[in-house]
């Protein structure tokens, strides 16, 4: 227990101590409410799909717990090259636990970003609709966040240098938040898209957390909930398999 | 304290580590010798439960890494030829994160950081965080850490790398008042011979995976018919210069920087 709470606190102190990094992720979203939320909010509104906002906000949380995320995980790469993961490796403590500190950490910085980008939305005009929903989007953002904790994670022990990094985050990232519905409803797209937001996970946190936010959903609650559920499990469980196989 | 026999790593073709035995006495400090790319690092690894051999045993105070891996790595301190410290984090956090690792109690965790900074003379710079440390703070309190859980066994592997001669000096000396006062057995390796000359009760020189040579400093230069350890290993090993294959490690650094992520010493 105390094994995890270390490894946990250690996440958080990293990430607080990262300044330039803090700045540098509430750039991002603020850049997509501004340029996408008021740059195409008009069309949206003539298309008859209300106030883009309003749609637009429960996707840029989604992103940046998405980013935050990965990045997290990710940095196991950083620490098996800059030598702190050996200190970790020879510890006389199971590998599990050390995946785990490692991953809640990283889950609880990017739900913490999360919120205070849900801050950010509020500032510039986005309304939730119901209070009481409001743990419930908790609850999407925590699964999110482990989610993809999980597969930085995991993709960080299998990358063997940041060589690697760009490729994930243009053919993996980039796809899975582009193709989410996290920018544009999944209604009316082409057939093949849909196909692909719903192999998205992304798809459903980001529907998850709409219907949370402004009550609107495209594939329902209970299958928002429980494919993220089973994802995020066996994410995780990949994820502690091959960090326990990691060799330096 | 420390035995290997018929202890052999493979890396796909490249036999690494071929066929060695050794054997390492309690309290005694035992310096591994050998040219780049010899199979220094690797042999530790797997001493240290990060590289399973692929053939061969290891006792590490009568525990077999492979099999008792949780309790044999209780029994030793490491400090890496790479530096291991976290540089976000402070020299008290890093020693504190260690100490919980090893399930120090909180208390007794308190009292030997305290001790083992002082001894190591960081006291003063405990709520610093490492990336403002030099090279040789760094590797000061790298030692102070690997001693936390009072092993039994302290491997170090090339830690006077890149340091001065003050601060060289100063860390062996610490090595040695350690393994004098508490008997704590010393796995060491280093490029620098005459510092093996001096500190190591015994020596082995490792070449292309093998053991070629074993015993005393004095022993060694009978042997060779030399006068010194630094002939006597160019006797043995020949003046060839190795090439080692470089890691990702130096592009790294370079990205780090560009990142702006880290500093580096």
């Amino acid at each position: 227990m105390n094994v995890i709470y270390i490894l946990w606190l250690r996440q958080l102190k990293r990430s607080a101590r990262a300044r330039a990094r803090i700045i540098a992720s509430f750039g991002q979203p603020l850049l997509f409410l501004l340029a996408f939320g008021f740059g195409f909010g008009s069309m949206f509104q003539r298309a008859g799909q209300g106030n883009y906002i309003q749609f637009l906000a429960p996707g840029v949380i989604i992103m940046s717990v998405l980013f935050t995320s990965i990045f997290s995980g990710i940095e196991v790469i950083w620490d098996r090259q800059f030598g702190f993961l050996k200190e970790t490796l020879v510890a006389p403590v199971p590998r599990l636990l050390i995946m785990i500190g490692r991953t809640l950490g990283g889950a609880t910085v990017s739900l913490l970003q999360g919120i205070v980008v849900f801050g950010i939305c509020l500032a510039v005009g986005f309304r939730t609709s119901s209070l009481s929903l409001l743990p419930l989007a908790l609850a999407f953002m925590i699964l999110t966040a482990l989610l993809f904790t999980g597969v930085g994670t995991a993709l960080g022990c299998l990358l063997p240098d940041f060589q690697g990094f760009q490729l994930v985050m243009n053919f993996l990232v980039m796809p899975i938040f582009f193709l989410s519905g996290a920018l544009f409803p999944l209604t009316n797209v082409p057939r093949a898209l849909s196909i692909i937001a719903s192999l998205d996970p992304l798809s459903y946190s980001v529907d998850g957390l709409r219907y949370a936010l402004i009550g609107a959903t495209h594939f329902g609650v209970p299958l928002d909930l429980a494919v993220l559920a089973v994802v995020t499990a066996a994410v995780l469980t990949l994820g502690g398999y091959v960090f326990s196989k990691i060799q330096i | 304290m420390i035995r290997a026999q018929g202890l052999v790593k493979k890396f796909g073709d490249f036999t690494a580590v071929d066929n060695i035995a050794f054997d390492v006495a309690k309290g005694e400090i035992f310096a591994f010798l050998g040219p780049n790319g010899a199979g220094k690092t690797t042999t530790i690894k797997m001493l240290t439960t990060l590289l399973t051999p692929s053939s061969g045993s290891i006792e590490l105070d009568g525990l077999d890494p492979v099999t008792h891996q949780t309790a044999a790595r209780r029994q030793f301190g490491i400090v890496f030829q790479d530096p291991s410290v976290d540089d976000e984090l402070t020299a008290y956090e890093n020693m504190d994160f260690h100490g919980v690792l090893y399930s120090v109690p909180r208390k007794l965790r308190q009292e030997r950081i305290e001790r083992l900074l002082k001894m190591f003379e960081l006291w003063d710079r405990r709520q610093d965080p490492v990336k403002q440390f030099s090279g040789g703070m760094r590797r000061r309190l790298e030692i102070a850490r690997s001693l936390l859980h009072t092993p039994k066994i302290i491997f170090l592997d090339e830690p006077t790398l890149g340091l001065d001669p003050q601060t060289r000096n100063q860390l062996w000396t610490h090595v040695k008042k350690l393994n004098q006062e508490e008997q704590v057995t010393v796995f060491l390796t280093t490029h620098y011979m005459e510092e093996a000359e001096r500190i190591a009760h015994r020596i082995a020189i490792i070449d292309h995976g093998k053991i070629i040579a074993q015993g005393t400093p004095e022993e060694l230069k009978t042997q060779t018919a030399t006068d010194s350890l630094e002939q006597a290993f160019l006797a043995l090993t020949g003046n060839t210069i190795r090439e080692e294959e470089a890691s990702g490690l130096d592009q790294m650094r370079s990205m780090s920087r560009a990142f702006g992520r880290r500093k580096q010493r």
